[in-house]
């Protein structure tokens, strides 16, 4: 009896289904081609990590490839080369993190302090400049600004008898760091700003009169106020920044490296490319990636259970 | 809005530094623009004797004339516009239609596709997995490759579902009502209300597309008529910066032309792959500022 009767509930749901199905075939139709597609450009492309278990040869099927363990993670571990380039990737991820995150607060902060309303904006439109100009460019800029001949810096500070040579700037590996560092800062600081703008934005305003009324001055304002008022978003954008945090990719180091100071600006994924796509060593490269990919979604899910902890609420 | 009562003197010192630190933050995003626009209206010979700033001393337009006589750089011009319009066009269409899917409350399968384009925003194949399937997919070398890999981007696809979701759903009612399907629904009831947000997302779209640079270097670099603007740009570059010595400026074959190129060439060529976003991102800002914040909010 209760058996015929839950036989006869999965018949129904089945049924259910199928309606349901027929009924949404046009919402399916809207779907599908791009399930299809993602299958094909994001998931396919996780079947090529068995590369990384293989000796992979070209021209041969995935059935005919000689398996060999973890012997290419094992050759990665015991390269020099692998330690170096991981350490300037963390460096400059560190570096693109504190900056990245902490200068647009303060730029926010500062701006929320402008009362002119058309100065305001005016800085604003500025100061989103740069993010659309690509890191080609600004590539180009920063060599052209940090130039030897005639580089506008090098220019201020002989002007300003700070030093008696042009400093090739360029070829310094040690001052790399910064160059890419700074640049970054240049380009995207505005526009990460616009985050931190828009919470400030939604503060209360009776909070700034009760606090002008209780005495307290700008600073104690921004630092009592304000700040309290973005928290929920500066805590999301920091855990947000950390699961990013391996992710800097290789545009700046790619444009703005060169043979002088490759020693400071190879970072994972150039060492990729390098290795893996200019020499052929497809399996090793792929190793490498799958080595990336870990750590990002170790730092991502271990940054989430942190925030959750703290607020209760999760980012993915 | 901070409230102007009680202006006392560490008041108006700190006005004083505030004001100073926005124009020289001014000053240090704007003069590099600047810079780059004088040089590129100087004359070629005068500019190498340096020292122009933020104006032309010998104003012309050849520099500009010269780089629309190089063959190369036409095509390249022409490749990005094209990657650009289609590539936000369909970008645009394929994300709203997937986001509004995934926007019906009722639809069976929403959880589940929701989920797998979810993981793409942080689980990726890397750079050799992906080249090997583009090669396997006889896509190098062909202009496709600029256009298929990126229809679809997770983020925005969340960032117009997260607008959608804002729509008073007693519109969708009266449509189907009406006997409307879904396709149509979607068409003529939801497209034009998302007007704000599709405006930010092509904005996002056309950037990417236009500033791409590096999957013309990696998949189509032997393919003189695919080459975009930007991987041009590229290629001056890196090797004006690689080769300082003078031997290596006088090599005399096919793209000489930009190999060869003084500064003032160079810099037109900079203006003209940048200013056709800087023309457009001002009037955009409106509506970029609010699909940031949804995003934000929303994931």
């Amino acid at each position: 009896m209760q058996l015929q009767l839950k036989a006869e509930t999965i018949e129904r749901k089945k049924r259910n289904s199928w309606r349901k199905i027929v009924q949404q075939r046009y919402l399916l139709l809207m779907s599908l081609p791009f399930v299809v597609w993602l299958f094909i450009f994001h998931y396919l492309p996780l079947w090529g990590w068995t590369m990384a278990f293989q000796r992979y040869r070209p021209g041969r099927s995935f059935f005919e490839q000689d398996w060999v363990g973890f012997t290419n993670f094992v050759q990665l571990f015991s390269d020099e080369r692998f330690y170096l380039v991981l350490r300037n990737t963390v460096a400059m991820s560190f570096m693109a993190l504190i900056v990245g995150y902490t200068v647009p607060i303060i730029f926010a902060l500062l701006l929320n302090e402008i009362r002119l309303i058309t100065f305001k904006r005016t800085m604003q439109t500025i100061s989103y400049l740069p993010h659309f100009v690509s890191w080609v460019i600004v590539a180009g800029i920063v060599t052209k600004m940090l130039s030897t001949e005639g580089g506008p810096i090098n220019e201020l500070l002989m002007a300003l008898n700070i030093i008696d040579q042009p400093i090739q700037f360029m070829a310094k590996g040690e001052w790399f760091w910064w160059i890419v560092t700074l640049s970054d800062m240049w380009k995207e600081t505005g526009w990460n700003s616009i985050i931190f703008l828009a919470a400030i934005a939604g503060i209360d305003p009776e909070q700034y009169e009760a606090a002008t009324v209780d005495g307290a001055g700008r600073f104690r304002r921004m630092w009592h106020v304000t700040l309290p008022g973005i928290r929920p978003t500066i805590f999301i954008m920091l855990i947000l920044s950390i699961g990013w945090l391996m992710s800097i990719g290789f545009e700046k180091q790619f444009l703005l490296g060169n043979p002088m100071v490759q020693d400071y600006a190879e970072v994972i994924d150039l060492y990729v490319l390098n290795y893996g796509i200019n020499l052929g060593r497809y399996s090793y490269g792929t190793a490498i990636g799958i080595f990336n990919s870990l750590v990002s979604i170790t730092l991502l899910l271990s940054s989430n259970y942190i925030f959750k902890r703290l607020t209760k609420e999760s980012v993915i | 809005m901070p409230v102007g009562v009680g202006k006392g003197v560490s008041d108006r010192i700190f006005d004083v530094f505030l004001y100073t630190f926005m124009i020289l933050v001014g000053i240090v995003t704007l003069y590099p623009f600047l810079n780059v626009l004088a040089i590129s209206f100087n004359n070629s010979t005068d500019t190498i004797r340096g020292g122009i700033h933020i104006w032309p001393r010998m104003f012309t337009l050849d520099n500009y004339r010269t780089i629309f006589q190089y063959d190369l750089l036409l095509t390249a011009f022409g490749n990005s516009v094209l990657r650009t319009i289609l590539g936000t066009a369909i970008g645009v269409f394929s994300s709203s239609m997937l986001a509004y899917v995934i926007s019906r409350r009722d639809f069976i399968y929403r959880r589940q596709v929701s989920i797998l384009f979810a993981i793409t925003l942080y689980v990726s194949g890397g750079l050799i997995p992906f080249y090997m399937l583009m090669r396997d997919m006889n896509l190098l070398g062909t202009f496709a490759i600029y256009i298929l890999p990126g229809i679809i981007n997770a983020w925005n696809v969340f960032v117009i579902r997260s607008y959608m979701d804002g729509l008073p759903p007693s519109l969708q009612e009266s449509a189907r009502i009406d006997g409307a399907n879904d396709l149509r629904i979607f068409w003529s009831v939801i497209l034009p209300l998302c007007k704000p947000v599709l405006a930010t997302i092509a904005l996002f779209i056309a950037v990417g597309q236009w500033n791409a640079w590096f999957d013309t270097y990696l998949f189509n670099s032997s393919k003189e008529h695919l080459t975009t603007l930007q991987y041009e740009m590229m290629k001056i570059l890196s090797n004006t910066s690689a080769s300082q010595s003078a031997d290596a400026f006088r090599s005399g074959d096919v793209d000489a032309a930009t190999r060869v190129s003084p500064e003032s060439i160079r810099m037109a060529i900079t203006i003209v792959a940048t200013v056709p976003i800087l023309i457009v991102y001002p009037f955009m800002q409106r509506y970029f500022v609010r699909g940031l914040t949804l995003g934000a909010v929303k994931s």
